[in-house]
């Protein structure tokens, strides 16, 4: 594809992917250098991070590319659900939630003959 | 002054953060890398354009779209505008980061420099282990980390790349799947504040109906209404609190 060849890809992925991510970093800098760690607008940041990232969670669950885009919502959503519910069970543990979600995935995917 | 046992010190915490690649986080990350590369060798990406966009670009959601413009032949203009869109979520945060980790004596063309190693894993790995560094060496404990995990990544990515193609699809599968459940369950279980739980929570739901809403801003609103609704019921019940124990 002639789309990838020569300079004009590292360009094209300089400003449309290095320019236009960390624009948003150096905006970052700027206005969390002017708030307090104790102030209630800092709190207020926490939680629109914290929503924008749960937001690409869920869209990664729900709308995935590749492989998984061909597998059925209620595999994703059941795997999610057992993933859950092993967190909570096994004290919070990250490592447990996601093994039983990627465990109960492959079995599903197996089952499914993938 | 006590510089030498400074710059001592300060390499024993950039030391510290380097060691951070043997962690969970980064762990998954790196397998998630696996699977952006199996994507990319799949898109006709050459291996080198590859590398330069896990350094240049880092954060993983934004290189997706960008290889997504670059497959339909987007333009240019086209091509930022996406990325950018996407990517505003960094600035909260970074924004969000900066108080943990900055000092009165900071300088901030550091932290613009440092800013670039913000994405999702790192910053999820930086709010749960900073408060565990000493405030001076925090800048440093990022640093190492941040920037170990970025030249990790792109070595990574080079050394696989021509074996991904050849992954069963089962396999493909679930390391895409270990993005999102990483960072449930380590968003979840990292929450120092009572409204980062509420926060994820509506950001779970706000996502898919601002998606069948407005699919081009879903992230953005999603994130701004969400995380909105999440600090005020949270500022709601913090008030109602301190109320019952100011009349006591």
């Amino acid at each position: 594809m002639a789309v990838f060849e020569g300079w004009w890809p590292y360009v094209f992925i300089a400003i449309a992917g290095w320019l236009a991510t960390d624009l948003w970093r150096w905006l970052g800098v700027l206005a969390g250098n002017r708030l307090r760690d104790d102030s209630e607008v800092l709190n207020w940041v926490r939680a629109v991070a914290t929503a924008l990232v749960a937001a690409v969670i869920a869209k990664l669950i729900l709308y995935p590319t590749g492989v998984l885009e061909h597998s059925p919502l209620w595999l994703r959503l059941g795997s999610i659900a057992a993933g859950v519910t092993a967190f909570f069970i096994g004290r919070q543990k990250p490592a447990v939630g996601i093994a039983t979600a990627i465990a109960v995935l492959a079995i599903g995917l197996y089952a499914l003959g993938f | 002054m006590d510089d030498g046992q400074a710059i001592g010190s300060g390499r024993t915490w950039f030391l510290a953060g380097m060691r951070g690649i043997f962690s969970l986080p980064a762990l998954m990350l790196m397998l998630s890398f696996v699977g952006f590369c199996a994507f990319t060798a799949q898109a006709g990406i050459p291996v080198e354009q590859t590398v330069f966009m896990v350094g240049a670009v880092w954060a993983l959601p934004a290189k997706v779209i960008l290889v997504s413009s670059m497959l339909s032949g987007a333009n240019l203009l086209a091509a930022f505008i996406a990325v950018t869109l996407s990517s505003i979520r960094l600035m909260p945060m970074v924004a969000a980061l900066v108080p943990e980790i900055r000092t009165g004596k900071t300088p901030t063309w550091l932290l613009l420099f440092l800013s670039h190693f913000v994405a999702i894993t790192a910053w999820v790995f930086a709010m749960e282990r900073v408060r565990t560094v000493p405030r001076e060496h925090r800048v440093t404990f990022f640093a190492g980390f941040g920037i170990t995990l970025v030249v990790a990544n792109m070595l990574l990515v080079a050394a696989v790349y021509q074996y991904v193609t050849e992954f069963p699809p089962i396999v493909a599968g679930c390391l895409f799947f270990l993005t999102p459940v990483y960072f449930l369950a380590s968003i979840w279980s990292s929450a120092r504040h009572p409204v980062i739980y509420l926060a994820l929570i509506s950001g779970l739901v706000a996502g898919p109906f601002f998606y069948w809403l407005a699919p081009e801003f879903d992230i953005l609103l999603a994130g701004v209404g969400g995380g909105t609704l999440a600090w005020l019921t949270e500022r709601q019940w913090r008030k109602r609190g301190e109320g019952r124990h100011g009349s006591v």
